[in-house]
């Protein structure tokens, strides 16, 4: 379809990559990304690495990047019950509001467009080099105002830095970008929030994570966006020598809503936690893909993803342990568990191992089933009416990840989340019962 | 004053019958003893009571005060009055004692007094306060479960309660402070109790004022305490003619980790 074509060329093109503000060296850094975009051919099904996926579906040339500033104001989140040390607000990949504590000022801890930071240029895609797919190129020809957190070595930031990214406007193509660079014996927790408005549109962010030497970062990503939109997100991540990280994710919306999370160890006693919990309903679907990369001796990873799909909502993982030859001593670890609420909602969970070092102690496990039924009996023979009981074992069920994540001033949001899902849900199965009551 | 009449009851587990008509009748504050041997079904009469899934009930009534409650969803049978105290109580991971009691209605939504409850039952039986906060039943020993049973017994203050074999997993001071505790509510909240069990050494506390001896799906006779005494001395052997305990069957009776619903047994709940 060469209109199609022509439309795709015209808004994802290098000539627009090229107009989009900034100094030099990052505008000629978009123009070869989109050169190398131009390139590429678009993912499909029949890749691994989007096998399950709605890729078929979605079509790039419906959405255009949004070149010009915006002004309408972000939303606040609720974020006034978070103590933050910093909280930036960005607007279509855009920085739109900055707040950063005086003391993180005065540690010469730097938050804000990367552009404007000291070096930052050597920053810009040092994690996501060795990782680069179709959606991070195009973030890289994209991406209007990349946003830097930088810690610098042997400080410690006790409070959240806060980042909510938000998406609005007709079929708007956005393109966040964060860089979150931990130095040696650093530590930091980071809030990234994505929200989007309700019609359709497409974002594609890219969060790359580098703990630098015994640092520490805690990273939970947020993802309530409105249910037309679609998702395609990379966080990359790549610890150093005993490093601490934890990269999480928190999913509620969107339509189609991907995230990829790789960790990459490459000190020798790095450890990473992943985290995530998601809970699809509607027509939603939530598709994880995670990598758990040892490049270095003696390092940890531990997966636990956690999710509830109802009425007709899809839910995806995959993931991949892999075990390179000079990475002895690792664990790693690889869970994946899964409630279904109902015959129509669709799971599928497939963990990979790939090991060529023989001294490791490595595992998966996966699991798909309905709300079980002895929990279930049991509290209901306490006096809990049914639905109310459903609702307690699925959010007993999301608890043991919620109470794993970083930024712990976030749980009580979180919860109210999951709880607001399952009061749709109990909205929505009082229909039948009240016919039923009535006959 | 209440009454709990239950008659003709008949059920069926996994296509095979296991209640063969079972007639009794208890009122508030009476202790009725249930005992008889493994795999008689006793442990099914007590599912059959709350509506546990899986257990098809083929016949008969069970009233609370007049209320039918072989009609009733298993939690407004709680709601009417009735709690069993389970041999094996599930483990609900994420879901705290706490979040229980107040999904619950008889304690209301007061979350105050919930809690002083609980503490003030956690205190009377001995049961170390810090499981009050954690997910339910997980990582307890069997006898913290069973704590765990009473206590929830003492906060809803039910009408009728079942307790199931509640005295297995317990140590003796352990099992004194228990049974005592719902000898307590016999006499404090008129609480009726149906105590399903294999031995006596529950009843040095619990005081029953009915035995009745439970085999082959029915009350076989029923009797003072005394009976009780006579049972554990002479045993249940005068009442093994009565069907079919497969081996499968005793061997479910002392596991605790077995899957009740697992297979085709002659009592799964035993």
């Amino acid at each position: 379809m060469p209109e199609v074509l022509g439309r795709a060329m015209t808004d994802f093109s290098t000539d627009a990559a090229r107009a989009l503000a900034g100094p030099a060296w990052l505008v000629e850094r978009r123009v070869s990304a989109a050169e190398a975009f131009a390139r590429k051919l678009p993912p499909d099904v029949a890749d691994e690495e989007w096998r399950y996926s709605a890729i078929r579906e979605f079509n790039l040339s419906d959405y255009a990047p949004s070149l010009k500033s915006c002004d309408s104001p972000a939303l606040g989140l609720g974020m006034d019950e978070i103590d933050a040390a910093a909280v930036v607000h960005s607007l279509n990949g855009r920085v739109v509001s900055l707040e950063v504590a005086d003391d993180l000022v005065a540690a010469d801890v730097f938050i804000g467009p990367l552009a404007d930071a000291d070096a930052g240029s050597a920053l810009l895609g040092a994690v996501s080099a060795d990782a680069s797919d179709y959606f991070t190129v195009l973030n890289d020809a994209f991406a209007a105002e990349p946003l830097l957190i930088r810690v610098p070595s042997d400080v410690m930031v006790e409070r959240p830095i806060v980042v909510v990214h938000q998406v609005t406007g007709e079929r708007v193509a956005a393109f966040p970008r964060l860089v979150v660079d931990v130095g040696a014996n650093a530590q930091a927790e980071v809030l990234d929030c994505h929200t989007s408005d309700s019609g359709p549109l497409l974002v594609c962010p890219v969060a790359e994570l580098d703990v630098s030497a015994a640092g520490r970062l805690g990273y939970l990503n947020v993802q309530q966006l409105g249910p037309a939109t679609w998702q395609f997100s990379s966080q990359l991540s790549r610890a150093g020598r005993d490093a601490s990280l934890t990269a999480s994710t928190a999913a509620f919306g969107g339509g189609y809503a991907r995230t990829r999370s790789d960790v990459r160890l490459v000190g020798r006693g790095a450890n990473c936690d992943l985290l995530a919990l998601y809970f699809g309903d509607g027509r939603q679907g939530l598709d994880f893909r995670t990598y758990q990369d040892h490049v270095a001796a003696d390092t940890t990873s531990n997966l636990l993803y956690k999710g509830v799909v109802s009425d007709e909502s899809r839910s995806i993982y995959t993931g991949l342990i892999r075990v390179r030859p000079d990475a002895r001593g690792t664990n790693a670890f690889q869970t994946n568990r899964n409630l279904k609420l109902g015959e129509n909602a669709w799971v599928e969970s497939v963990p990979n191992l790939e090991i060529e070092n023989n001294d490791v102690r490595c595992s998966h496990a996966s699991a798909v089933g309905p709300v079980d039924a002895e929990q279930q009996f049991y509290l209901e023979s306490r006096g809990v009416p049914t639905g109310e009981a459903e609702r307690l074992i699925v959010a007993g069920f999301l608890d043991e990840v919620l109470e794993s994540l970083p930024v712990t001033a976030m749980r009580q949001s979180l919860r109210s989340a999951i709880d607001a899902k399952l009061k749709r849900q109990a909205r929505l199965s009082l229909q039948p019962q009240a016919e039923g009551a009535l006959s | 004053m209440s009454e709990l009449v239950v008659e003709g009851l008949r059920a069926r587990v996994g296509g095979q019958e296991i209640l063969k008509g079972v007639d009794l009748a208890m009122a508030s504050g009476e202790v009725h003893a249930v005992m008889g041997p493994n795999g008689s079904g006793k442990s099914t009469l007590a599912h059959a009571l709350v509506g546990r899934p899986g257990l098809e009930v083929l016949g008969g009534s069970a009233r609370l005060d007049g209320v039918e409650l072989l009609d009733l969803p298993t939690w407004e049978r709680a709601r009417a009055g009735l709690f069993l105290a389970m041999q094996y109580p599930t483990e609900v991971p994420g879901v705290a004692l706490r979040d229980l009691l107040r999904a619950s209605a008889s304690t209301g939504d007061n979350a105050d007094e919930i809690g002083s409850l609980m503490r003030a039952e956690a205190e009377r039986i001995g049961f170390d306060e810090k499981f009050l906060e954690r997910p339910l039943n997980v990582d307890l020993s069997g006898g913290e479960k069973k704590r765990n049973e009473t206590l929830q017994l003492g906060v809803l203050r039910p009408r009728f309660a079942i307790l199931d074999e509640l005295d297995s997993g317990l140590d003796f001071d352990a099992l004194r402070l228990v049974s005592a505790r719902v000898e307590a509510a016999t006499e404090e909240d008129a609480v009726g109790v149906l105590a399903i069990t294999h031995y006596s050494r529950l009843f040095e506390q619990l005081r029953p004022d009915t035995v009745h001896v439970f085999a082959g799906g029915r009350i076989q006779q029923t009797g003072g305490a005394e009976l009780a005494q006579e049972l554990e001395d002479t045993g249940y052997e005068r009442w093994s003619d009565s069907p079919p305990p497969t081996t499968s069957a005793s061997k479910l009776g002392e596991d605790p980790f077995a899957d009740p619903l697992a297979g085709p047994f002659a009592d799964p709940f035993a």
